[in-house]
Parts: C-alpha cells; sequence; structure tokens
C-alpha cells in the first residue's frame, strides 16, 4: 500500500517484487509503467517539465487507491508518480497491483490509470528548443474515467 | 484565505500562491474568479475562458459554484496531465 509522489526515478523491478515477497497468496502481480516519448503531437521534443500540485497529489492518488481497493480484492497497491524535469524514455508514473487472481490486478491497474489521468493533479510542459507548450487534457481520458461508472 | 494557481494560469498571472482577506460578499469560487479577474489585467487574461479551468477546495476537485464558508484554500489549475 504505497502512494509516492517523488523527483527521483524509481526501480520498477524492484516495486513489483515487492508486492508479492512473504505474501504466498499473491497469485497474479500487474503493472503498469508511464514513460516520456521523444515526441508530442507530431513534434520532437526535448523532455517535459511535470508540475504537481504538493499535498493535493499524494491525496487525490491515495484516494484512487482507496477506490480500487474498495472494488476489488487486492493484496497490494503501489503507485509512483514522478514530478519535475524528464527527458525522453524517463520513467513517470508506475502503478502495480496485486491480487490472488488475475482478473482484479488487471482491472483494477485499468482503473487507477484512468482514474489518475483525469484526477491526480499534474500538468505537463512539453520542452522544445522555441520554448515550452502546456499539454492540453484528452477527452478520450475522460470517456476512459467515465466507462467505470455504469451502475 | 491561500489562493493558488498552476500550469499556464500561474504564468499568465505572475505567482503561484497569494493570501487574501476576503470581502464576505465573495461566497463561492465562482464569486472569487469574478473577484480575481477585476484585480487587474493578468488575472483577465488567466480566467478568459472558464471552461478550460478547474478548481479545487481545500486540495478536493470542486465546481465553481462550490461555497468558500470555512474553506483555506483554493486552487485554480487547467484540466490535469499526469500519467
Amino acid at each position: 500500500m504505497a502512494v509516492r509522489v517523488q523527483l527521483w526515478d524509481f526501480d520498477q523491478g524492484a516495486e513489483i517484487d515487492a508486492l508479492s515477497k512473504g505474501n504466498g497468496d499473491v497469485g497474479a502481480v500487474v503493472s503498469f509503467t508511464g514513460l516520456v516519448r521523444d515526441h508530442y503531437e507530431g513534434a520532437p521534443i526535448d523532455g517535459l517539465e511535470l508540475e504537481h500540485y504538493p499535498g493535493m497529489t499524494e491525496a487525490a492518488l491515495a484516494e484512487i487507491e482507496a477506490d480500487a481497493r474498495a472494488r476489488w480484492p487486492l493484496a497490494g497497491v503501489t503507485i509512483i508518480h514522478r514530478y519535475g524535469p524528464l527527458r525522453p524514455s524517463d520513467r513517470i508514473v508506475l502503478v502495480v497491483c496485486a491480487s490472488r487472481h488475475r482478473q482484479a490486478a488487471f482491472e483494477a491497474a485499468s482503473f487507477i490509470m484512468d482514474f489518475l489521468k483525469t484526477r491526480a493533479p499534474f500538468w505537463k510542459k512539453e520542452m522544445t528548443a522555441d520554448g515550452g507548450h502546456w499539454v492540453e487534457a484528452r477527452e478520450s481520458d475522460e470517456v476512459a474515467r467515465l466507462r467505470w461508472m455504469q451502475p | 484565505m491561500r489562493v493558488l494557481y498552476f500550469a499556464w494560469l500561474r504564468e499568465r498571472i505572475g505567482t503561484n500562491a497569494e493570501e487574501f482577506d476576503l470581502p464576505p460578499e465573495v461566497t463561492t469560487a465562482q464569486m472569487l474568479v469574478d473577484w480575481l479577474r477585476a484585480r487587474g489585467p493578468r488575472y483577465e487574461a488567466a480566467f478568459a475562458n472558464l471552461t478550460g479551468i478547474r478548481v479545487a477546495v481545500d486540495q478536493r476537485h470542486a465546481s465553481l459554484s462550490a461555497p468558500l464558508a470555512g474553506v483555506r484554500e483554493v486552487a485554480f489549475f487547467p484540466p490535469v496531465t499526469g500519467g
């Protein structure tokens, strides 16, 4: 049960292992890693600047984790999100879910990412030679979040 | 009351945080926006298009109709783009 918002990189292998070590009831571990691409909206970029709202970011991620745990039987959840200057191919975010069987782990990881993309207070600025441009939110992310809201 | 700005809102206004003693008639987030816009052209530019602006009250997502009674912190920002 870890939610971390941090400047520095994380070791995704170690984080995945940590969710199954010592718990023989875990039969499934699913992970998602978000990476910085080297192009945004068709143009090459030097990197990203990731801004966040200290205090609210941790609270928002903790709330998303609690929602996931309420919906699925999860043995463990880890959410790590970086902020600050990032370069192409850098890791931005890690979501790991552990459960007894795979359906809960797959669905919870997908749910967490759909909510993180639309509710966690981070803002990306793509950095190019001629300055920086704020990335715009995508309607497809909001649509992805809403599909979990069906009764 | 603390008012926070993020991303391009922060850039347009020129600061990321301010403290105000709000007049008693400012009772909702929308009224706070109107009161801020009246402070000058940078605020006017930042809040020109409210469809592109989100608000959090005491670090929880809210709408512009949110009441401000007892609130310590309001934040304005564009739709989030993390992950």
